[in-house]
């Protein structure tokens, strides 16, 4: 008698259950419109002087940090910005950029041409690594056993694909009673729906997985690309490469051996970095969770078991697309675009500390200032983060048109360069103080200003016009802080218009400034997929290139740097680079700082 | 402990203060709880309109104002026992019989009990603010059930609810041992409290209702088992008859009732959120950064200063608050780090870096010696004041005194060490009574524990069975090498009375061999080698307990050294540099020796949205991770100038391994 009536208190009525229907799709929208109006808000309250004021900047910090934090003086020479124009004209046809050397940047017929480098070109052809990327689900189908009960499909659709993998299991399966197919195919329109609704706020949380890590790689074309990855070891002669078959190769330029690493997680590698100040440890962003590597530099053996791979994952925290070791080495951060929170690792205790902040819908890349006193987090959205890591507080910065792609920092930390998703401009951040100091607030420029211009010009060459120019795909800027390298992603349909690496001299002391020096390019059809410095390069700057026919280069850069030695990356604060080079004739400032 | 006797400065002055913060949180926090509750318990979804509005009504209640007293005074008592069984070095059983005679100490005892009349005061609570059925404990009989209508029958909804508090709360208190609760964990980086508490708080929600549910199948169980026990003591205490209109609850139909789960299920969720929020908020503010003066121009308050703090017999809490604070100044605080190097205004003595540097090291070659007294070591101010000084002399005295072993219950020690020797657990604390002063801390008695009463002497005796099973750094393979020593090595102050020199007696002999006799015959039983086998890892784990202290240490020393690269003006650093990086490479062979026994390199399962911390589970990976960091930093930092330094040939060869990043 009393179960009966309990049974019957259950919300299994009809008109209860629309009750929870309305109340949790009304909250829903009530909440994700309020988010949606926060960020608006924050753009509406911009005042208009400060919007005049400036000109060609289109970020604005928003209110409640300006209060905090100090002005510094920023301003912007539009007409003496940067550009492409600028560049000397790309090499014909065949050409390829070798080194850099008395200000000129030397080209040749072949990249073996040169023998005057520290490292072989590897070459990694497309056709000889097998892809695992294809999706499991599409071999699903042929080899799931039907005969399975109810029960345990469902439990396989439970894990697979989660709630809506088991609403479908349900709904098309014939065995249940009519009134649960009905009901988990309403669940699963509803679920359908609300998702559709989450994805219209939030484009990128539609796609799949490895279609969101090419979108949000730093790697130019990563699903078609043969190398996905590449690191160098920040205090030796060591880089890993992670290859299109999901394995990542070690070479070291004391041993022939290169040890191969494959683990069973360790898919759609979208990035990866050696810790600094270790010897071992390799951190690798993978489909579904962190590995971190420990590779024996003494060791023999060319397959290291999986054994030495710490496995580092958290519920809902795939894919893992940005890592960033702290330059001490003591913690690791790792970010998700569908995680709205980024996660703090102490790697050797495995365990995370999730910094939550919610808008944005998700983190997709992470770059740790070389002295480690700010992070960048750039969001899916027009929003991007600045924290401070002394006490793990933000900055937001709304963005007015579109999701911030890369970034770099100077190495004093200084300086904040990035790039805009759908603008072919640099922008440049400064921050003048030391973090911490007022508490809560990082410090530095209100507004950001446009370094380069990036928009595609024309060149006449021998072999016809090129047009070079468009988005930045990432950007790297060597340790020294006297060279930077810009990935254009040039236009795809046209093909006049290939992606090219621009290299640009720079120097961030006393004033910041950009000169052009010229264009990295490989050999005829292939095009750079990831550029990354050598971090301790003695004579100069050596710039690694993975093109997409497969082939690693290294173009170095020499240049005399009064810097002296460099300090190691140890935390400590990097001596200030004195300025060192005279200006050479024939090259006028084209960005500077000074104002006038 | 802080109630009796003399309580230290920093205690009365910080740590209470803080303590007394977080549980005034938690009572601001209890109105909201509450409100939840009250909600949550009315909950008909048929009636919504009607289930606002009765709760709301309810809310203004006298009863609910009443029970929000009443939670406030549980609130107050939770505190006080967070404050008073806290630990920053959580104490690890080695063995089964150690985790039994854990959950059995008097301490632990007089814990449970409290929290079981706590959680049935919660539970009361709860039941009054239900109301319906639930409300009283007797109610009018009913009249077909055979007795008159003015006769009291029991209620056994509310006796339920009741005996489901007294359960919880006594599996919280438990698992709080068990599971180390009370063990306060720092984190890797620095955030607000807002912010911390805001993060933790939905994994506080979600552990308190998974671990409600548990208890509450745990309890099921149990009252269908016993549940007649206390009914019929009730019914007899207090007069009352029993219902037998009403199925009783200790059978299938009674305990199939859903709403009557559902209730105690959300009373045994609000019982955990607002305990586990009064632990969660403590551990929050107790490990907060605390800013601790590197000098301070008054002598009055010297005692207070970072070198006076990290050697004197200051409480642990106390040091690794200071230990947190140097790594942060020696990363973040160019201006503290020039009070460090600076020198001493009349004379151009460098104390501050002197003070602060031979504590540190100190402290590394304590652990990295194994406990085994240095031949060097121990120099002239280590009996004044150093930190370590009381290790290292509670190991002479202990070399003095080869009878002072678990087995001499006539000693004057007994006591202390008793406890300590358990919580080690060796095979021998077994057969210990535990006849610990209940007021002492864990922390406390974990320090004590921790040294190893077994002198050379007295191990050549023992069997090397027993002598494998005590927690150490690294064994020797040297036989005779005198391995007595502190097994947590812990840099803390032990309040060992000295015990008077003696010399073995014949009778002390032959209870020695007489109990060597009964071991080995209860070796043989399958019971007791279950109970006494050594749990894998344990060991290890209870070595490195205090490793927080070191990893703060090494990085603070570390990052003043590479800080003073460009920082020292006057070159205070160069005179300690041999010693630091010695003492450093010394621990990093130790450690190295550690990780090759087995068991010590396997990680423990992970188990993540847990509130439990099991941070103490990972600190030798962590402290070794720190540990090659930390001479990294400085190889790299001063590259070349490093074989400056003066070495021995050892040392050499291993810091060239870091020099061509082969570690």
């Amino acid at each position: 008698m009393r179960i009966l009536d309990v049974v019957s208190a259950l919300p299994l009525g009809g008109g209860s259950v629309l009750w929870v229907l309305y109340g949790f799709c009304s909250s829903w929208i009530a909440f994700q419109f309020c988010l949606r109006f926060s960020v608006l808000f924050v753009h509406s309250r911009v005042p208009s002087s400060v919007w005049r004021n400036t000109g060609g900047i289109c970020f604005l910090q928003s209110q409640h940090y300006k209060k905090a934090c100090h002005r510094s003086n920023v301003c912007v020479k539009s007409p003496m910005m940067c550009s492409l124009a600028l560049f000397p004209s790309p090499l014909p046809d065949g050409q390829v950029t070798l080194y850099e050397s008395n200000n000129e940047l030397v080209a040749g017929t072949s990249v073996d041409s040169y023998p005057k480098q520290e490292w072989d070109n590897l070459h990694f052809r497309r056709d000889a690594l097998k892809s695992h990327s294809h999706l499991e689900s599409s071999s699903k189908a042929a080899f799931l056993d039907h005969k399975d009960t109810l029960w345990m499909r469902s439990a396989a659709a439970w894990r697979d694909a989660g709630l809506s993998g088991l609403f479908e299991e349900i709904a098309n399966s014939s065995e249940v009673p009519r009134w649960l197919t009905v009901g988990s195919g309403f669940a699963l329109a509803l679920l359908r729906w609300v998702s559709s609704f989450h994805g219209s706020l939030f484009p990128h949380l539609t796609l799949s997985t490895e279609d969101m890590v090419a979108e949000f790689s730093q790697v130019l074309d990563w699903s078609d690309c043969a190398v996905r990855g590449f690191a160098w070891h920040p205090h030796t002669d060591k880089f890993a490469v992670a290859l299109l078959d999901d394995s990542i190769r070690i070479y070291n330029s004391k041993s022939a051996t290169y040890p191969t690493l494959k683990h069973r997680l360790q898919r759609s590698v979208a990035a990866l970095q050696w810790k600094p100040l270790c010897a071992t440890a390799l951190a690798v962003a993978c489909h579904n969770c962190l590995l971190v590597w420990h590779v024996d530099p003494t060791s023999l053996s060319t397959r290291p078991s999986a054994g030495c791979a710490q496995v580092l994952s958290h519920p809902g925290h795939s894919p893992v697309t940005s890592i960033a070791w702290a330059p001490s080495g003591s913690v690791l951060i790792s970010a998700s675009p569908v995680d709205t929170s980024m996660m703090v690792w102490d790697v050797a205790a495995e365990t995370c500390v999730p910094l939550q902040r919610v808008g944005g819908g998700g983190v997709t890349f992470l770059s740790w200032s070389p002295d480690g006193s700010r992070v960048l987090a750039a969001t899916p959205s027009s929003l991007f983060r600045v924290w401070e890591t002394r006490m793990w507080t933000c900055e937001r910065w709304p963005c007015l048109k579109g999701r911030c792609q890369t970034g770099c920092w100077s190495p004093d930390g200084k300086h904040l360069l990035f790039s805009v998703k759908g603008e072919m401009v640099i922008y440049a951040l400064t921050f003048t103080e030391a973090p911490g100091e007022p508490l809560g607030c990082s410090g530095g420029a209100k507004a950001a200003a446009i370094v380069a211009d990036l928009s595609v010009t024309s060149f006449q060459t021998p072999e016809g016009e090129v047009r070079i120019g468009g988005e930045v795909q990432s950007l790297a800027w060597d340790p020294r802080g006297e060279r930077l390298a810009v990935l254009l992603k040039g236009d795809p349909e046209a093909p006049a218009c290939p992606a090219v690496i621009a290299v640009f001299k720079t120097r961030s002391s006393p004033v910041f400034e950009l000169l052009p020096c010229g264009f990295v390019q490989g050999e005829a059809g292939a095009e750079p997929r990831l550029i990354q410095f050598h971090p301790s390069f003695s004579n100069g700057a050596l710039l690694t290139v993975c093109w997409s026919n497969g082939r690693i280069t290294h173009t170095p850069f020499y240049f005399v740097s009064a810097g002296g030695p460099r300090i190691g990356v140890g935390g400590s604060p990097p001596l200030p680079v004195p300025l060192c080079r005279t200006m050479e004739n024939g090259d006028r400032p084209l960005f500077s700082d000074l104002c006038s | 402990m802080f109630l009796l006797g003399h309580s230290h400065w920093f205690l009365s002055k910080v740590i209470w203060w803080r303590a007394a913060a977080s549980t005034a949180w938690t009572v601001l926090l209890l109105p909201v709880t509450t409100a939840l509750f009250i909600v949550l318990s009315k909950a008909s979804l048929f009636h919504p309109i009607q289930w606002i509005s009765e709760s709301v009504s309810l809310f203004y209640g006298s009863y609910v104002i009443f029970c929000l007293l009443i939670l406030t005074a549980v609130v107050l008592f939770v505190g006080f026992f967070n404050l008073e069984y806290y630990t920053v070095v959580p104490s690890i059983p080695c063995t089964r019989i150690a985790l039994l005679g854990k959950v059995l100490h008097p301490q632990q005892f007089v814990h449970s009990l409290a929290h079981c009349m706590m959680g049935m005061v919660v539970a009361w609570c709860a039941s009054v603010m239900i109301g319906g059925r639930y409300k009283f404990i007797a109610s009018p009989c009913t009249e077909d059930s055979g007795g008159s209508a003015h006769q009291m029958c029991l209620n056994e909804y509310h006796l339920f609810l009741l005996l489901a508090g007294a359960f919880i709360g006594y599996s919280y208190s438990l698992l709080g041992v068990v599971r180390n609760m009370n063990y306060v964990s720092f984190h890797t980086v620095q955030q607000f409290k807002y912010l911390r508490f805001k993060g933790a708080l939905p994994l506080v929600v979600k552990y308190s209702a998974v671990q409600s549910l548990y208890s509450l199948r745990n309890y099921c169980i149990f009252y269908f088992f016993f549940g007649y026990v206390p009914r019929a003591w009730i019914c007899t205490t207090m007069n009352l008859h029993k219902n037998s209109s009403v199925t009783a609850l200790d059978t299938v139909a009674g305990l199939l009732d859903l709403s009557l789960l559902y209730h105690l299920w959300i009373s045994g969720t609000f019982l955990l959120v607002i305990w586990y929020t009064t632990m969660l908020l403590f551990k929050i503010y107790i490990s907060e950064a605390y800013s601790v003066p590197v000098q301070s121009s008054f002598s009055e308050d010297i005692f207070q200063c970072l070198p006076a703090v990290l050697s004197g017999k200051e409480p642990m809490i106390l040091k690794f608050l200071a230990l947190q604070d140097l790594a942060l100044l020696s990363q973040h605080s160019p201006s503290r780090r020039q009070e460090v190097f600076s020198l001493s205004q009349p004379g151009g003595h460098p104390h501050n870096w002197k003070d602060l540097t031979q504590r540190l090291v100190t402290y590394h070659e304590v652990v990295s010696f194994n406990g085994r007294a240095k031949p060097q070591s121990i120099g002239r101010d280590q009996q004044s004041t150093s930190s370590d000084s009381s290790v290292a002399s509670g190991m002479e005295e202990l070399a003095k005194t080869p009878w002072v072993s678990s087995a001499s219950h006539t000693t004057g020690v007994m006591p202390l060490r008793s406890s300590m020797t358990a919580m080690s657990g060796p095979q021998a604390a077994g057969f210990t009574p535990k006849s610990d002063s209940p007021f002492a801390s864990p922390a406390m008695k974990r320090l004590v524990g921790g040294q190893d009463p077994f002198s050379p002497w007295f191990g050549s005796v023992q069997s090397p069975h027993v002598t494998r099973r005590r927690p150490k750094l690294w064994t020797s393979s040297t036989a005779g090498s005198p391995l007595n020593g502190s097994p947590s090595a812990s840099p803390a102050e032990s309040p060992v009375p000295s015990p008077a020199t003696r010399t073995p007696s014949f009778l002390t002999l032959w209870v020695h061999n007489r109990q060597e006799q009964v071991k080995n015959f209860l070796a043989k039983r399958a019971l007791i080698m279950y109970l006494f086998n050594k749990l894998p890892e344990a060991s290890s784990q209870a070595l490195f307990a205090d490793s927080q202290a070191h990893i703060w240490a090494l990085e603070g020393l570390s990052h003043l050294v590479v800080a003073s690269y460009t920082e020292d003006r006057f070159g205070v650093v160069q005179t300690t540099f041999s010693s630091i990086l010695s003492s450093m490479l010394i621990l990093q062979e130790a450690v190295d020796k550690h990780f090759k026994l087995p068991h010590a390199s396997s990680k423990p399962v992970r188990s993540s949205f847990n509130l439990e911390d099991t941070t103490y589970k990972t600190l030798r990976f962590a402290l070794r991770a720190a540990l090659k960091t930390a001479i990294y930093r400085i190889t790299t930092t001063f590259g070349q100038h490093i074989y400056a330094v003066q070495m021995s040939g050892e040392h050499r060869k291993r810091l060239q391994q870091f020099m061509e990043y082969r570690e």
